[in-house]
């Protein structure tokens, strides 16, 4: 048998043995842009349905947290960034080829939407509040008006960002784990279920947490589909693509993606909630903590496998 | 630039001559010295290359790059604007060569092919130095060129093609 050895002079710490160039960053970044991300999603959809009188937390409630969320995420981001001085560089240029640079500026759109839906919707956690200023009240009305035009761009807006936060990764063809057109649905899907775990954990109407348990279950039957869909492309790829799916089928990740992702992450609150959905009583707060558990985690180790994966040469 | 494994011994000149020439910090490379050893013993071959920067016609790197700071230069060299680029990373991970690394100043740098001394007429550092004359540099659509003539005479490969970068880096064999 033809064995081969390679030994390479490269001693650069942050590449060898293995690329270590993003931390816990990205994937963080990744999380909260989805969950943002899903919770605006539902948001801007029930309003397009005009209903948001049935689904009050999804439409009122919940989009609260996405600025902050959106912030930390921006936030995490930039401490990724080595050269943090020159992070306005971002927006001095639009490259339409690189995911870095239009989800930089989807988040642009996204932010300051999340921030008016919060303003539109601050009567609904303090009654009496009053802007300050007149002109405050004029947009207020403004905003208003064209509600529903604003909830289709946040819906467009907050798709693109979803799918966005899985591109990031297969735009690489450098590392064949993230090479998969995949993750774009499958982190859109990941983040919408955990925004509607985040709308679960806050809602209080009977009725709306029925019908976003059903939507959770939907959605992770998808993420199921997408994740099996995804080890097929690569089992049946090229040497590197099978390399980098066995890190998942035998490799050092096995334990950390069957137990953490699939079982306690996807398959667990699933059965969860069609328990829930079947009228047993449960502890409602367990099944959503698993969803965003899982999510996160899902974003942790694509993060990190993705760096053990690579060309041979 | 082409790199004849047939000559090259190994001898780290190149590493060190882009060391000095481009202040590059300890303990990081821009080009490097790669072994492969095939076969079962006794039987064994081994092949010596001299690596660095591809300068890839599809370069992910470029591609990727948000802000334009990695970019092609005239004649195809590939190079990172330091204050253009805020290091995010994104290219070092785009490289399937890993040829990029992070300066501790910020910014991302890699072989350059010595652009600023290119530009005067003088070879790239690491070919100056080579003292067995195993690289080859030049303009690839000059049919003159040092590393015209020798692609022409010899065979040669390049490194993980199917990655479908075009890489412009070539390997006498
Ligand atoms: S070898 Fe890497 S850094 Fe150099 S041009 Fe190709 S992809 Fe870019
Ligand atoms: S690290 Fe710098 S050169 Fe590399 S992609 Fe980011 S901005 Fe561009």
């Amino acid at each position: 048998m033809k064995e081969e050895l390679i030994v390479s002079g490269r001693m650069n710490h942050l590449i060898d043995p293995q690329l270590h160039i993003w931390h816990w960053h990205i994937p963080l970044y990744l999380f909260l842009g989805g969950l943002a991300a899903g919770i605006l999603f539902f948001a801007a959809l029930y309003t397009i349905l005009g209903k948001e009188k049935e689904y009050p937390t999804a439409v009122k409630i919940a989009p609260f947290i996405t600025p902050i969320i959106l912030v930390v995420g921006l936030m995490a981001l930039f401490l990724d960034l080595n050269h943090k001085l020159y992070f306005w560089r971002l927006y001095t240029t639009i490259r339409l080829q690189s995911p870095m640079s239009w989800g930089a500026w989807t988040l642009m759109v996204v932010t300051p939407i999340s921030v008016i839906w919060c303003a539109l919707n601050i009567k609904e956690i303090f009654p009496n509040w009053k802007w300050k200023y007149e002109f405050i009240d004029e947009l207020d009305a403004f905003f208003r008006k064209n509600l529903k035009t604003l909830s289709w761009v946040l819906l467009i807006s907050s798709l693109i960002l979803g799918v966005y936060t899985g591109i990031l990764f297969s735009a690489f063809n450098a590392r064949p784990l993230w090479n998969t057109s995949i993750l774009g649905p499958l982190f859109l899907a990941s983040g919408l279920s955990t925004g509607a775990a985040a709308i679960l954990l806050m809602s209080k109407s009977h009725h709306e947490r029925l019908a976003f348990a059903r939507i959770d279950l939907m959605l992770i039957g998808i993420e199921m589909f997408l994740i099996i869909h995804m080890f097929m492309g690569f089992l049946a790829s090229t040497q590197v693509h099978i390399d980098a799916a066995s890190l998942f089928l035998g490799g050092p990740y096995t334990t950390p993606f069957w137990l953490f992702v699939v079982t306690l992450g996807l398959a667990v609150p699933a059965l969860l909630e069609t328990l829930e959905l079947k009228g047993f009583k449960l502890p409602a707060m367990i099944a959503p903590i698993l969803v965003l558990f899982g999510g996160i985690v899902f974003r942790f180790i694509i993060a990190y496998a993705g760096q053990v994966s690579r060309w041979l040469y | 630039m082409a790199v004849d494994t047939k000559k090259c011994v190994g001898c780290s000149d190149c590493v060190v001559a882009c060391q000095t020439e481009n202040n590059v910090p300890i303990g990081y490379c821009r080009d490097w010295v790669t072994e492969v050893t095939d076969g079962t013993y006794p039987q064994l071959e081994i092949e010596i290359r001299s690596e660095r920067c591809n300068h890839c016609e599809n370069a992910p790197c470029v591609r990727c790059c948000p802000t334009g700071a990695s970019q092609f230069a005239e004649g195809g060299i590939v190079l990172v604007e330091h204050d253009r680029c805020i290091g995010c990373g994104a290219c070092i991970a785009s490289c399937p060569y890993d040829a990029r690394y992070p300066h501790p100043d910020g910014y991302v740098d890699k072989c350059t092919f010595c652009i600023h001394r290119v530009d005067k007429g003088l070879k790239p550092a690491c070919v100056s130095v080579c003292p067995t004359k195993c690289l080859y540099f030049g303009d690839l659509d000059d049919p003159n060129s040092d590393v015209s003539v020798v692609l022409k005479k010899r065979k040669w490969k390049t490194l993980i093609p199917e990655a479908g970068t075009r890489p412009q880096l070539y390997f006498l064999i």
